[in-house]
């Protein structure tokens, strides 16, 4: 990389992220001075507000501009979804991992400003307030985890149409979907005007924001001394004129472009899954194409824009987390997930010059954002993936490899146009969805464990006595695994009922209180209905619950089943006895536990065929439900880091495993149970119908050895194709050993850069808590000699 | 049905051949050399292996002992191991079906070869994928001529790609016999001077080398393969030697040398056997080069590793 993007790097990398109140203070000075607008005209009038008035920050050397808060890492808050208070902004302040600084004039800002006006109006607030017992008892005890309560739902990926559309064209659509508006026969005409016009104001606000930009860079060129740098403001100033206004008509426009609408999106509100341009090797490649072509652009500019792209997002910590938000995410990265390579809309193979490009990016800017991804399709060359695999190789978890074509099947079968289905990916952890058209929302992580744990108790949380679930019977009398699995079957769906219904409310608040209008903007089909994103506007609305879990959950049934049913050689009493005592003075048990048990992971058909039976019950108790947006119910099974935060709730479990230790992450075998190698993990994994869920996470390791010199990119290459033969999601791979890990945990100081991929997303190991740190070398760990 | 004793099926296996590969390892060899490093492979009868780390002290092991092998349990503490008896243990597994925590385990079973054929086929879609297959190692697995020739067979059957990995001691006629049912041979060198290499191995090179002349002149997939263990088989005369032998070998031009390493010498404690060379160091990465510099000169192709 060149100097310009090295000190851009260097500067982004030593930052320390910090709290800024700008945004607060905007929104509260915008709502204190509110008219009497219908909701979503006031949220784009505060999001006017906000692109009017917010600090416009130009960094020396830059050459795509913008930044979420007055300038790099400074972290914005989101009163009207959470108002912290001081007490938060203590923790975030003071706490070892992922903290924020909090300055004593941002404390006093939020004493006499924020707190009094936002407490009790938040919609944290209003969701905990609108949440009946049950809700509540569940949450509380680890059960499931609500994504809303302090961020909005987001998990949305650009499509390509901002590279042929600006948003002249999009008010030119709002314009004729409001000429069209029947106020006669259609009684929701009033709810889409005013939401069409919100997305008006949005559209005009983004195009405001830019043009601030563009005359702060024609001001900054006036006094730059140095002729280089002052016709690079003067080009700046020339793109943000264009752009967003305008399609963009070159490779650095549409970067900027998409850069603005992706800081639109993250001020609005503070979207899961900050946002994301997709396929982004994808829609800048005719730029590309036509630009070297006739020699206005070269390679190394065109690296150097894309790589001042990549520190933009490097800048945006995701916003600060607190509570059990905290526990389920710990990380500052916002998963802005790019995919390269794929299909293209006809089926063709998408591999093209700048995807290479990318790689080569995401290679030499090593950094936590954006998290980036191949889609990897039996139609691409192997060239494409052994180069991500020599990134991959270099052991800091980046790019992870999903299967384009079981995405594209997956997406079918929940009701895409293969078109549409083609021009998806994942995004986030490994959430596939139809980029531009399809609002995905993952509402909370699933306890699948802890469920059983209190079906084990029939209905009560050994941890606190308390009944949580219904009454399923006292397991000393089941007689077969059968009766077993059925009382697990109800509490599962009691607990997921409870889910549905508190995520019936949430939607709704969402779409009544706190809409979208920018958002909506991007998305098919919010103009072309009306409709907000957050109300149902998307062309697709899925909801997902995400499982937690499961390969614990399968090796703690695969026990009983094995030893209590099958063998007898453990009494079910004995069992609940030791597991009650955290197995103090029953260790032997705790090994057969542990090594006498079919185990999932080690292509082993008992355990892998109850792993079966495990998933059809998740599938079938959310599969399909209807959600408030007119979509439906879908699974997942991915984790983030609240496998850790799960298993510090649930009591010792009948796989071995003591109270409080992390759960299975993923689809990925519990932790060291796998000891066939690795492609027993894969015909373990592969068992799993993948086709039939919207994402699953499997995390592999290895030492550094085995991936050493082309044969092992070459065998590392054909273990990934075969597992999309038999159609897994996703694979992803650390590539460390144990001793280095360890040797971090001794002295941290020394390995500060060392980056270990944690679930779906990659992050510094001294970032991690240290629960997290020993669940990572705690994976089993594949060598070869 | 043939059946014979297995002492591992490693998946995955990427340093036996081509693609991603399965290797059965059988059980038994004539040889004992002093850097072997997989010492369960030399008996042919089961042995138990002895994890101290993972013993929890339960004493169960000596409990069901037949043999007295294991004396029981003096006031047990956490983390007490049992000590040997003085009988003599027979391998017959006892203790490691009763051990929960896999502090004993078995190395080597009986196993049928439709039992071990398949384990193999798990893996097909791996070898498909990357032109992999299976490779039979040990141990020397022709000391099991008939299993190995069932095993072979059946893969054969299931157009599986088959290596087989050997030191070459084996009586000749045998070996020519399922030389046909090989795709791949790997064939160990180890040292040319014969009176080195009976101190080294255990036996004399004679018939290795006559075997390889006779199956290079039957077959036409021979990898060699050499281990280079510092100051044993790594001197300039040797490698010479060496090279000019394969040279002779029509058909024969790949040769891969595979350096020295450390990794089995934990078995031998398992085992309780004491390792011969306690102190040699792997050879570096320049002096693999010489070896493979000089073998080049033969006209041969040389990888070093796998």
């Amino acid at each position: 990389m060149n100097q310009r993007v090295a000190q851009l790097r260097q500067q982004s990398l030593d930052t320390v992220p910090r709290i800024t109140t700008e945004r607060a203070e905007l929104m509260t000075e915008f709502y204190r001075n509110a008219g009497a607008h219908a909701v979503p005209v006031l949220r784009a009038l505060a999001f006017q507000h906000l692109m009017e008035n917010k600090a416009i920050y130009i960094g020396s050397g830059e050459l795509i501009v913008g930044e979420r808060g007055p300038e790099p890492k400074a972290s914005p808050t989101y009163p009207e979804l959470c108002c912290h208070s001081l007490q938060d902004l203590a923790i975030l302040d003071a706490r070892e991992k992922i903290p924020f600084a909090v300055d004593e004039a941002a404390r006093r800002v939020y004493r006499e400003q924020i707190i009094p006006f936002w407490q009790g109006r938040s919609m944290r607030d209003i969701i905990f307030s609108q949440m009946d017992d049950r809700w509540l008892a569940a949450y509380h005890a680890g059960i499931f985890t609500e994504f809303m309560e302090q961020r909005a739902p987001g998990h949305t990926v650009l499509d390509d149409k901002i590279y042929r559309r600006g948003m002249l064209d999009l008010i030119a659509d709002i314009d004729a979907s409001l000429a069209g508006l029947d106020y006669l026969h259609d009684p929701a005409a009033y709810d889409k005007r005013e939401e069409l016009r919100a997305m008006r104001i949005c559209a005009r606000a983004i195009i405001t924001f830019a043009g601030r930009h563009a005359d702060l860079a024609l001001k900054m060129a006036q006094a730059e001394p140095d002729p280089v740098r002052k016709e690079e403001l003067e080009q700046i100033a020339a793109v943000c004129s264009r752009v967003p206004a305008h399609a963009p008509a070159t490779f650095w426009e549409a970067l900027q472009y998409y850069w603005f609408v992706h800081l639109g999106v993250i001020t609005e509100l503070n979207t899961w899954d900050a946002f994301n341009p997709g396929r982004l090797d994808q829609h800048l490649d005719p730029f590309y194409r036509r630009e070297t072509a006739a020699g206005s652009l070269t390679r190394e500019q065109a690296r150097e824009l894309l790589q001042c792209f990549w520190i933009k997002f490097n800048n945006q910590p995701a916003p600060p987390k607190v509570g059990v938000t905290a526990e389920e995410s710990g990380t500052y990265t916002d998963f802005a997930n790019i995919n390269s390579g794929g299909l293209r809309a006809d089926g063709s193979d998408g591999v093209n010059e700048v995807t290479y490009l990318v790689l080569d990016v995401i290679d030499e800017m090593r950094l936590l954002q954006p998290s980036s991804n191949i889609q990897l399709s039996k139609k691409n060359p192997d060239r494409f993936l052994k180069r991500a695999l020599r990134i991959v190789r270099q052991g800091w978890g980046q790019p992870s490899i999903f299967n384009a074509d079981t995405i594209v099947q997956e997406l079918v079968r929940q009701g895409k146009t293969v078109a549409d289905a083609r021009c998806g990916g994942a995004s986030g952890c490994v959430e596939a969805g139809a980029f531009g058209k399809e609002s995905y929302i993952l509402t909370g992580y699933l306890n699948l464990v802890k469920i059983l744990e209190i079906t084990l108790h029939n209905g009560i949380d050994p941890r606190t006595g308390e009944r949580l679930g219904i009454e399923t019977g006292d397991p000393r009398g089941f007689i077969s695994f059968a009766d077993l699995l059925t009382a697990f079957k109800k509490q599962l769906q009691y607990f997921v009922d409870i889910k549905v219904q508190g995520n019936n409310i949430i939607e709704r608040l969402y779409a009544t209180r706190m809409p979208a209008p920018f958002l909506s903007l991007l998305i098919d089909d919010c103009i072309a209905r009306g409709i907000d994103y957050n109300a149902g506007g998307a062309r697709y609305d899925i909801t997902y619950i995400q499982g937690v879990g499961l390969g614990s959950l399968t090796d703690c049934m695969s026990a009983i089943r094995h030893h209590v049913f099958d063998q007898q050689s453990l009494a079910m009493d004995e069992l609940l006895v030791v597991l009650e005592l955290n197995f103090n003075g029953s260790e032997k048990v705790r090994q057969l536990l542990l090594n006498k048990t079919p185990r999932y992971g080690n292509d082993d058909d008992f355990a892998d065929g109850i792993m079966q039976q495990l998933f059809d019950v998740y599938y079938d108790a959310v599969n399909g439900r209807p959600n408030t947006r007119g979509g439906v119910y879908r699974i997942n099974l991915l984790p983030t880091t609240c496998h850790v935060y799960f298993g510090a709730v649930t009591g010792a479990t009948p796989d071995g495993r003591q109270a409080g230790q992390p759960l299975s992450e993923g689809i990925s075998p519990v932790q060291g149970a796998d000891r066939r190698g690795p492609t027993a993990v894969i015909r373990s994994a592969a068992k799993m119908d993948h086709v039939r869920t919207g994402g699953t996470l499997l995390n592999q390791k290895f030492t550094p050895q085995v991936l050493e010199g082309e044969d092992g990119i070459n065998k590392l290459a054909h273990l990934v194709r075969s597992y999309f033969k038999l159609d897994g999601h996703h694979i992803q791979f650390n590539v460390v050993s144990a001793q280095t890990l360890r040797a971090a945990q001794t002295e941290p100081e020394q390995y500060r850069d060392l980056i270990v991929r944690v679930a779906g997303y990659s992050d510094y190991f001294c970032d991690l808590s240290r629960a997290l740190q020993d669940e990572i070398i705690g994976r089993t760990e594949h060598h070869t000699f | 049905m043939a059946g014979g004793t297995v002492f591992d099926i490693m998946k995955y296996s990427v340093h036996d051949g081509p693609g991603i590969r399965t290797t059965v390892f059988l059980k038994g060899c004539p040889l004992s050399c002093h850097w072997c490093h997989n010492p369960e492979s030399q008996l042919p009868e089961p042995q138990i292996m002895f994890y101290p780390e993972r013993c929890i002290g339960c004493g169960d092991c000596a409990g069901v002992c037949p043999s007295g092998a294991l004396l029981p349990l003096a006031g047990a503490g956490e983390n007490t191991v049992p000590e040997p008896g003085r009988g003599k243990c027979t391998g017959c597994g006892s203790c490691a079906a009763v051990c929960h925590a896999g502090a004993r385990e078995i190395a080597g079973r009986k196993m049928s070869a439709v039992e071990v054929i398949r384990a193999i086929e798990r893996d097909v879609i791996f070898y498909d994928q990357s032109a992999g297959g299976v490779t039979f190692s040990g141990g020397e697995p022709l000391m099991q001529t008939d299993f190995l020739t069932a095993l072979l067979a059946g893969c054969r059957e299931k157009e599986i790609h088959t290596a087989v990995d050997t030191c070459g001691f084996a009586p000749r006629d045998k070996l020519l016999q399922l030389a046909g049912l090989v795709d791949l041979f790997l064939y160990d060198l180890k040292l040319m001077d014969d009176r080195r290499h009976r101190q080294y191995t255990g036996v004399s090179n004679g018939v290795i080398l006559d075997n390889l002349l006779e199956l290079a002149s039957h077959h036409d997939n021979i990898v060699i393969r050499i281990p280079v263990i510092p100051g044993i088989n790594d001197d300039a005369d040797n490698i010479n030697e060496t090279g000019r032998f394969i040279a002779t070998l029509s058909g024969v031009r790949s040769v891969h040398i595979l350096p020295y390493h450390r990794i089995g010498t934990q078995k031998y404690r398992r085992l309780g056997l004491t390792y011969a060379l306690p102190e040699l160091r792997p050879p570096d990465s320049e002096k693999m080069k010489v070896f493979a510099d000089i073998l080049v000169k033969y006209g041969l192709t040389v990888q070093v590793g796998h």
